[in-house]
């Protein structure tokens, strides 16, 4: 499924590389990335292609989280569907 | 497609401004149950239940996973119960334990529908069913119970009235334990709806098909945090930016409703275009009239607020949906929504007030403790008083009091979770126990005759 990876929090070296490491080790494939500091805020997203099976995005969602409390940043995947449907008529 | 600022929006919606779902209610019909028996109608009750809401909650879970939008409640509403126990109605609550059996066993949060529709006249088996309300209440822990005791059609059922002001107080008595936590869920209704997806007065109507999904959307902190950027703006403007967000709100919730129907295997029935709060801070519908302009909800100006509220609400969230449904509308409980126990609390609003903002918006008296010696005339009397107000505005009233039993005005009563805390708000102490005691039907107002 196409899904959306949102990165926020204070910004910090080496954050893309953290989230890209884990998205390839987990057979997600970007397809469009951008980024933004807003007074020192970072913020990412990330357009990704992921499996479809619940368990394996669940594992995905997860381990999205665990890494950005690690690096105490937000990290969020969704389903790309929310985005289209909240902000297209 | 969309941007970044986009999807950071929705993310900063549900991280900050707690966007959510608050329901994905299933409604499941139950009148392939009806057996010879109570007992076996009791078992097929249950069975039904097992298999069709299976699937419910991991499905919904799975969805709240995916879309990254919290989905708060899980519910079932079935058939009017009374229809479903007719040949043996004081077996009834044979078929409340059954259900309330399943709901546990499955984690459904609510389930809705040990109700009685009886705005033109009560059956002798609805008499009956009325009165195992109390000790179903009292005995269950997620069964909830509705009463529709009047229709803009069909006039007010003042008999009903007078029996559910003895209802509510005896309910209120048999959880006297719990602050009467068995008036939490228990609602009476004019107009009630069949596709109504929040509790505690969901149920299936018998227009339905066998089973369909309605989805409850929320967001009042969403709709708070976008006007706060417009400090200055004048009340049209105002009313664009509730419309607006209202439209993004809803489309999140008729996304899930397609998607839940569609994996579950049911019909989508329609989306509850509401804004209802919870008591935690950043989701409450009282903060909104705040932002507004007001210094506390209840002081003068509180109803044209909501009024504004309400149908921008509507207009907003009608185009996002492709049916819409249920209640609709602000809902302004008063222990489930933390600006309005603050404002109780200081003594900003009265029972009075409420009323009148019932007018304007979605749904009635809802979730309001009052002294535990109120005469049931005077339950009664709130109740034919909100009836009468949906009665000739054609929109659907209620009324949700928890007379706590041994509490005076000015202690509080507590429920926990969703349900919330609240101050015991005075009544009038006047007696209406002859005008309610005189029974009959108030008939139909003159504009029901639209044929």
């Amino acid at each position: 499924m196409r899904a959306v990876v949102t990165v926020t929090g204070t910004d910090r070296r080496g954050i893309i590389a953290k989230v890209s490491e884990l998205l390839y080790e987990r057979k997600a494939n970007i397809e469009d990335i951008s980024q933004t500091i807003m007074g020192g805020q970072f913020a990412m997203m990330m357009i990704v292609q992921c499996a479809e099976e619940d368990a394996d995005f669940t594992a995905l969602a997860a381990a999205l989280d665990e890494l950005g409390r690690s690096i105490g940043m937000s990290v969020r995947v969704q389903h790309a569907d929310i985005f289209d449907a909240m902000h297209n008529v | 497609m969309f941007g970044k600022n986009e999807v950071l929006e929705t993310v900063e919606m549900v991280e900050k401004e707690h966007l959510n779902i608050r329901t994905v209610t299933m409604g499941i019909s139950l009148l392939s149950c009806i057996r010879g028996t109570a007992e076996e109608t009791a078992d097929a009750v249950y069975g039904c239940i097992m298999r069709r809401a299976e699937a419910l909650v991991p499905t919904v879970n799975a969805l709240s996973r995916e879309y990254g939008i919290p989905i708060v409640n899980k519910r079932v509403s079935v058939t009017p119960v009374s229809l479903v126990t007719a040949p043996f109605p004081e077996k009834s609550p044979l078929v409340g334990r059954a259900l309330d059996r399943a709901a546990r066993e499955l984690g459904i949060d609510f389930l809705g529908g040990y109700s009685a529709l009886v705005h033109k006249g009560t059956a002798d088996y609805e008499k009956i069913f009325l009165t195992t309300i109390p000790e179903v209440l009292a005995e269950t822990e997620r069964l909830c119970s509705s009463v529709n005791v009047g229709s803009s059609r069909s006039g007010i059922n003042m008999d009903a009235i007078r029996l559910m002001g003895e209802i509510v107080k005896e309910t209120a008595e048999r959880t006297a334990d719990r602050d009467g936590l068995g008036c939490c869920k228990l609602v009476v209704f004019c107009n009630a709806v069949e596709d109504n997806p929040f509790m505690a007065g969901a149920f299936h109507g018998i227009g339905e098909a066998d089973t369909v999904v309605n989805v409850g959307v929320s967001g009042p902190g969403v709709v708070q945090h976008a006007l706060s950027f417009a400090p200055e703006a004048d009340l049209t403007a105002a009313a664009e930016i509730i419309k607006r967000t209202a439209f993004k709100i809803t489309r999140a919730g008729q996304l899930i409703a397609k998607e839940a129907a569609k994996r579950l295997g049911a019909r989508f029935g329609i989306v509850d275009l509401s804004l209802a709060p919870t008591p935690a801070r950043g989701d409450s519908v009282a903060r909104i009239l705040e932002e507004l302009g007001l210094s506390a909800v209840g002081c003068h100006g509180t109803t044209a607020a909501l009024a504004m509220l309400n149908d921008a609400v509507k207009k907003g969230g009608v185009m996002a949906s492709s049916s819409v449904g249920g209640l609709s509308g602000a809902f302004i409980p008063v222990s489930e929504d933390i600006g309005m126990i603050e404002s109780a609390e200081a003594g900003n609003i009265s029972i009075e007030k409420l009323e009148a903002m019932t007018c304007v918006c979605s749904v009635g008296l809802d979730m309001i403790a009052i002294p535990g010696d109120t005469p049931a005339s005077t339950i009664s009397a709130m109740i034919a008083d909100e009836a009468a107000i949906g009665m000739i505005n054609n929109k659907t009233t209620a009324v949700r009091v928890i007379p706590a039993p041994g509490k005076k005005v000015g202690d509080e009563v507590r429920f926990g979770g969703l349900l919330g805390r609240a101050p015991v708000l005075p009544v009038h102490g006047g007696d209406a126990s002859r005008f309610i005691g005189r029974g009959g039907l108030i008939p139909a107002p003159i504009h029901s005759f639209k044929n």
